[in-house]
């Protein structure tokens, strides 16, 4: 693997679209369920082991080689939000424009060709990282650190938060980062052998709820 | 994407610059408007429409930067029919969405010309921003950047990358001057100390074919692009 490589699609700052979506955090926010950096770790702990989890192992499992088209229907199947689906597939599309133009493969034309609309963005993200000659464990750490940081982010724009609070957030959960990548690896193979059902499924009901209301409102910051 | 077309350059270009749809046909014209909140962009990009629309097939992207307030402006305004508008969400960072990560731009750029057919121009809005907000050059062809004189008659002498190197640079709200106490005179001349050799068209959108000026810009360079 190149570490390089690693860190150009890690990067908050890769062309891919994140920066329009807070991943909940807009709508937790304006619940009063994120107040500061205290909060804030509670929610991305949460995130880390549902949605962080599941998005890691779909892309280890891509990276792995698995059939992109049955891994986008097991993202579909783990996210009841029709708002989350339509928000994770234009991801996908975003990330696919960048991804073709920064490691051209054979693979990522066919996963263009196949969701020309986008597929969910963490297979294309799975996609990406063996189009980038990643290992299936940069793909899952890719995913479950994207995860946490869109919110850590867009909570320094929504509440004025410290960055460097918001930064600690991130760093404090770096350890729980690693397991979940790693649990998430362990995933991926297990379906190699057994298919998509071997997937985690790990749910976040109020985060689904609050992203259907949240696409809702007349005003908001972030698309999601 | 064309990778073959793309091998001329040094390496896989953005797919925003190609000037080729995948079909092979020459896609739409693209100009983007950007300046700082409230110096008339949206009312340009509707003064555009009502001037150009009979003659020229065109659509438009805003990029709001909370709301889709711009684009219901345009719906409401009725200058083009709804199907021809889009609505970026920028995540409180229209800069970003225009210059920086242009992904979803290009989708809509992309998505307007597959839905409604071959267009002639696509005229892509920012939300209101700051003197350094600039459109990439991989999402549009050509930008103008709309200030007006309200904002304040020192801003073309302080410059800064819209002001300096947008390829036209419109003062709107001329009207305005004698309220606000702006002095056209100097705007104009600091306007073209900023930028010798790039045009500045000063405008009012109250006064009869109001935008005629920026409109016949625009013509041109739609003449240019399917030369």
């Amino acid at each position: 693997m190149s570490r390089g490589a690693l860190l150009v699609l890690a990067d908050g700052r890769f062309p891919a679209g994140g920066h329009a979506h807070s991943g909940g955090a807009e709508a937790a926010v304006r619940a009063g369920r994120v107040t500061g950096a205290a909060s804030l770790e509670d929610f991305c702990r949460g995130r880390l082991h549902t949605t962080g989890l599941v998005s890691a192992a779909l892309a280890a499992a891509a990276a792995l080689g698995a059939d992109p088209v049955e891994l986008d229907a097991a993202a579909d199947a783990r996210t009841p939000s029709p708002a989350l689906r339509t928000a994770s597939r234009k991801l996908g599309r975003q990330l696919t424009r960048a991804a073709r133009a920064a490691w051209p493969s054979g693979e990522l034309d066919a996963l263009s060709e196949r969701f020309p609309k986008g597929a969910h963005q963490p297979v294309v993200l799975g996609v990406t990282a063996r189009a980038a000659g990643l290992a299936p464990v940069d793909a899952a750490y890719c995913a479950v650190y994207e995860s946490v940081s869109g919110p850590a982010s867009a909570t320094v724009r929504l509440l004025g938060l410290d960055p460097f609070g918001a930064t600690g957030v991130l760093a404090r959960l770096a350890p729980e980062t690693d397991r979940v990548a790693e649990a998430a690896v362990r995933a991926a193979e297990r379906a190699a052998g057994e298919g998509t059902d071997a997937l985690p499924a790990a749910s976040a009901p109020l985060l689904e709820i609050s992203a259907q209301a949240h696409a809702g409102w007349d005003v908001r910051l972030f698309a999601t | 994407m064309h990778l073959d077309h793309a091998a001329s350059h040094d390496g896989p270009a953005a797919v925003g610059a190609d000037a080729h749809r995948p079909d092979g046909a020459r896609r739409a014209l693209r100009i983007g408007l950007g300046g700082p909140v409230g110096s008339g962009k949206t009312a340009t990009v509707a003064a555009l429409c009502r001037v150009l629309r009979d003659d020229v097939s065109l659509a438009v992207v805003t990029n709001d930067i909370y709301t889709r307030e711009d684009a219901e402006f345009l719906l409401r305004a009725a200058v083009l029919p709804p199907e021809r508008i889009a609505a970026v969400e920028t995540g409180a960072c229209p800069h970003t969405a225009i210059r920086d990560d242009i992904s979803a731009n290009l989708e809509a750029v992309e998505d307007l010309e597959d839905q409604v057919g071959p267009l002639d121009l696509i005229l892509v809005e920012s939300g209101g921003d700051n003197l350094t907000a600039t459109f990439s050059r991989g999402l549009v062809d050509a930008q103008i950047f709309v200030i007006d004189v309200a904002g304040g008659d020192d801003i073309p002498r302080k410059g800064g990358p819209g002001v300096t190197t947008a390829d036209l640079l419109v003062v709107n709200k001329t009207d305005l001057a004698p309220y606000v106490g702006s002095d056209l005179t100097r705007m104009a001349a600091d306007a073209r100390a900023q930028r010798p050799r790039l045009p500045v068209i000063l405008q009012s959108l109250r006064e009869e074919d109001g935008v005629g000026a920026v409109a016949d810009w625009v013509r041109a360079r739609l003449a240019a692009w399917t030369a």
